[in-house]
This record gives structure tokens, sequence and C-alpha cells, in this order.
């Protein structure tokens, strides 16, 4: 498939089953709702190092959150539940109990509900307080600059990781342009996370390493240094290969979140350095989940 | 269907248990068995059809009609349905309620919401003592749902509360909110002496400076972001706590009773933030 003469691959993203959360972090203004969201979702780009991928979803105006402040809504996504729990205490403690004005609310309502304050509360050393608001509780622990509002649980809700594009592009500064273009618009989609720097990953990696120590290292199909002395996925006039990873509560979330992303790369053109459309895969043998890009681009 | 309508037929002498009347005891009945329910009055029993005149048959909606101030336990341990009444009522009302809705267009008697459970009753008028209590010798008062009151309420409202919002738009007497364990009792007009007398925690929510007791720690003014939430699960209400000018965030705060274990709060209204 070719649309303004960038190439699709006839392959897929091969994505896995994850779990999910959704907070909303809110603070006297939307500046230090995002410093609070954005540490919590700091260092949280792959599972494989990280223990979560995490990002800010959107930023909520006061009318959309529940104590009328401007807000943030943000996503954490793990390969298992007890791991999810374990991170969101932990990055909640560290991160937004102790930013200024901050409070810490449920943003999802269904799946299986998790601690979000009810550990946390044992801060207030005896001194926190719960108040049952429409049949949900929230903690009030006491802090220095006041109070620390906490919603008691959260929902875990089963989710996808590991949606990805590939774009290849002549040259370095059209592939990172092109990406910071998609990732804009892939970012306007709700319920989906590109937990990456920026939304972009320059360091693809493959399952395995020659070094038995390590599980995955770097994606040397796709490294355009290499492309003379491996087994390259890559034409002579690649030059530069970046890719956007999605994390999303459902398929239907991830396939428009990468037809977005795959429009915007089209739009931009061949003309403008961005040659081909690609995506990761283990070969179908470790993900349940295929999102074939030619069929995304037809739906 | 209409409403089951029962209409007080005239006034005994003697208080009335009207316990059996609630939508779930009534559930599945025939009229005429609705009819030979015996209700206890004083001494001796009186059949429903003597007391009151019957009409309509949909039992999850029950109408008592020209009702008094004699008429005891009415929606006691009520379980879904609505129960309105028309005239003033004795006590109990909504005694161990645990699901349903009670309107009352007249005054209450004492111990109203008595260890009620859920649900939500509404009065338009004033009530007695012990609003919300517990009954003496027991330490649980109520323990959830939400207690309307348009009107006034007496001495001790909230004794031994455990969970739950009372919402007083008139003023209450002595000992509001005495021996609380949780929960949140606001009262938009004046309150008695010794206001949380022995409370443990929970919440007085007050738009009136209240006379604190010595036994309450000032804690200062401070900006509370529960509050906005508070008062926007109020607003569902039909009542003065819905109107968003009567809202605010900043209160004056005092912790206590700290006679006892001190975790509870008296929060005054400050002004808008």
């Amino acid at each position: 498939m070719i649309i303004n003469g960038v190439l699709i691959d006839h392959t897929f993203a091969e994505a896995f089953p994850m779990k999910a959360t959704r907070v909303i972090i809110t603070a006297q203004t939307e500046q230090w709702a995002f410093n609070a969201a954005k540490s919590m979702t700091g260092f949280a780009t792959s599972v494989i190092g990280c223990g979560c991928e995490a990002d800010i979803e959107r930023y909520l105006k006061p009318s959309e959150t529940p104590d009328g402040r401007p807000g943030v809504s943000a996503m954490l996504f793990t390969m298992g539940a007890k791991s999810l729990v374990k991170q969101l205490e932990t990055r909640a403690g560290q991160s937004v109990l102790t930013s200024p004005t901050s409070a810490l609310f449920s943003g999802i309502d269904g799946g299986i509900r998790i601690p979000l304050g009810k550990n946390l509360r044992y801060f207030g050393d005896g001194f926190q307080t719960s108040k049952v608001i429409n049949d949900n509780r929230y903690w009030r622990i006491p802090v220095m600059d006041g109070e620390f509002l906490v919603e008691e649980t959260t929902g875990q809700v089963n989710a996808i990781g590991g949606g990805n594009l590939l774009i290849l592009a002549e040259s370095e500064v059209d592939a990172l342009e092109a990406c910071e273009k998609a990732v804009l618009e892939m970012r306007k989609v709700p319920n989906v996370i590109l937990p990456f720097p920026g939304g972009v990953v320059r360091s693809g990696s493959k399952v395995g390493s020659k070094y038995p120590a390590l599980t995955a290292s770097t994606n040397d199909a796709f490294c355009p240094t290499l492309k003379g002395i491996t087994k390259s996925e890559l034409s002579p006039e690649i030059e530069s290969v970046m890719e956007i990873v999605i994390d999303g509560l459902t398929e239907t979330d991830i396939k428009k979140a990468m037809k977005i992303g795959m429009e915007t790369f089209c739009s931009i053109g061949a003309y403008n350095g961005v040659k081909r459309i690609s995506a990761g895969n283990y070969g179908g043998k470790l993900g349940p989940y295929h999102f074939h890009l030619q069929e995304i681009m037809n739906d | 269907m209409t409403d089951l309508t029962l209409t007080m037929k005239y006034r005994p002498n003697q208080r009335v248990d009207m316990s059996p009347i609630t939508c779930d005891k009534l559930a599945g009945l025939e009229l005429a068995e609705i009819a030979a329910i015996e209700l206890q009055n004083g001494k001796r029993k009186l059949r429903v059809d003597e007391l009151f005149s019957i009409s309509g048959s949909d039992v999850e909606k029950i109408h008592i009609n020209n009702s008094f101030s004699k008429l005891d336990y009415i929606g006691h341990g009520l379980d879904g349905g609505s129960i309105r009444v028309t005239g003033d009522v004795g006590a109990y009302l909504a005694m161990d309620m645990r699901a349903g809705e009670i309107t009352v267009s007249g005054n209450v008697g004492i111990y109203a919401a008595c260890q009620m459970k859920n649900g939500f009753l509404q009065v338009m008028g004033d009530v007695d003592d012990f609003l919300g209590a517990a009954l003496p010798g027991n330490k649980k008062g109520i323990q959830g749902g939400t207690v309307l009151i348009k009107g006034s309420a007496g001495d001790r409202v909230g004794d031994h509360m455990r969970r739950g919002m009372i919402l007083i738009e008139g003023g209450t007497g002595d000992y509001c909110g005495a021996r609380m364990t949780a929960g949140t009792i606001a009262v938009m007009g004046e309150t008695g002496r010794n206001i949380g007398y022995g409370m443990r925690r929970g919440t007085l929510l007050l738009w009136q400076q209240p006379k604190v007791p010595v036994t309450f720690g000032d804690c200062g003014t401070h900006t509370f972001s529960f509050l906005p939430m508070l008062f926007k699960a109020m607003a569902q209400f039909d009542s003065k706590f819905s109107d968003s000018s009567q809202h605010f965030n900043r209160v004056h705060r005092y912790g206590g009773d700290i006679a006892g274990i001190g975790r509870g709060e008296i929060l005054v209204r400050v002004g808008n933030a």
C-alpha cells in the first residue's frame, strides 16, 4: 500500500495484554497538577526497565474534575495486577502526595478496585480522616501545606500494551519532525498513552541478545548504520528510523491512534522524506494482539 | 397503579406503632390483608382499616395522609420504596431504615432516623431531640444515608452517629454531634451549647459561629478541596444546600473533642475563597 508516496508495509504490530489504571490529579493550578503528573509518570517508558509504562493522557478543565480544580489524567500500565498496585502506590506516594496543593482521584470506574489512598492514608499518623461522598470514600491526610485529599481506590482494567509504528525516513530530521506531528495528533485520542520521551523511541529492541544476561537488545534489522553488515530491513535511502509505542485500554483505541499516526505520516509524504511505515513484531508468536497496518488504514 | 394511601379517620388517644406499614412488608399482600393488619395502639391493637381509610394499591409508594404526632415507627426498617407522610409524625421515624425514601410534610418527634442504615429521609418541618442518634445503651447511631431537615432539630443531633449525612436548614439544640464517631452534620442555623461533646471523629459543618467548647482546639482558617465535592453531593437535594451562594470552601477549623481521642472537627464558614 502506498499513500502520498509513503509505503505502508504489509505487516503488523504485535501487542500484549496488560493491566491498567487511570488517575486524576488536580491542584490549585494546571501547572501544579502537571508537575505532579509529570513526576508520577516519570521514568515509566517500558516495563522492561521501569516496572510500568505511564504517561499523561490529557489536561482536564475544572468542570471535568471531582473537586472543580484544574487537573490532569494519567494512565499506568503494567504486565500484572500486583505490579500495578505496587507501582501506583509508590508513585502516588512519592510524586503526588508530595506535590503542593495536589489531590488524587480515581479516573476509571469499572474493573477491580485497587488501593489508591487506602494505604497512603497511614502517612497521616492517625490524624487522617475519611469522608464518604456519594458512596466513594476519600481520605484527608494532613500535610504541611494543608490537606492532601485522595480517593480510597481506583479501578484496574484489562488493557493492551505494545502497539507501535515505525517510521522510516530519509534523514533523522525528517523522522523526528514527522514523529512530533504524529504524536501531537495521536495524543488527542482518549484512552491511549505514548509512554516514551515525547512519545518517540529511537532504540527499538528485538528479543534476546548475544549477551546471555540481556533479554532484549538493539533491533539491528532497523539500524541504518548496520545496513551493510546485518540482515537489514532497510533500503538504501533510509537513514533514520523512529518508533511510536502505544498503550491503550482497548484494541479499538490503539487502532484509532495508529490510524491517526499513519495518516499524519502519509500527509507529510515521501516528498518530505517520510518513505515507509512499518511495525515491530515477533512473528506473531508472543503477543495475542496483531494490529495489521494496511487493514487499519482500510478500516 | 396509584399510591397506597392511608388516610386517618380519627386521632386515637394512645400512640400507634406503625412499623408493620412499610413497602417491603406489604409487598404481595391483598388490600384486604393490608386492612386486617393489626397496629399496636397503647395496650390494645387496632386494625389498619379501623384507623385509616384505604385507597390505591401500589405498596411501593405509600402515602400516609392526615397523620399526627402519635404515629410512631413510621418507615421502621424500610428496605426500599417510598413513604410520603402528610402531617406530623411521632417518634422513631425511619428507625433502622435500610433503603428507600421517606418524606414528611410536618414536624417529627424524637429519635427520627435513629440507627438508620441507608436511604433518604426528608422532613419539611422541625424534628425533636435525638435525630440520627443511637437508642440508649447502643453505640451506633445513624450508619448511612442522608437526612434532610428543612426546619430545626432538637438536642443531641447525631448522638453516636457512625456514618452518613445529616443536613439541617435551621438550627439545632444542645449537644449537636455529641459522641459522634464519623459522618457529617451540616447546620445552617444556630447551634446550642456543648456542640461536639465527646466527639471522636466526623465533621460538623456550620454556617454560623457556635460557642465552641474548651475541649476543642483552634486549628485556624483553611481552604479544603473536599468541601466543593461535599456541596456537589448536597446539591442533588431540593433544599437550601443546593444553593451555590450557600457554598464555601474556606472554613475555620476546631479539632476535638480532645477530652477524648479528638479526631473530630467543627468547620465554620468564613466566606467564599
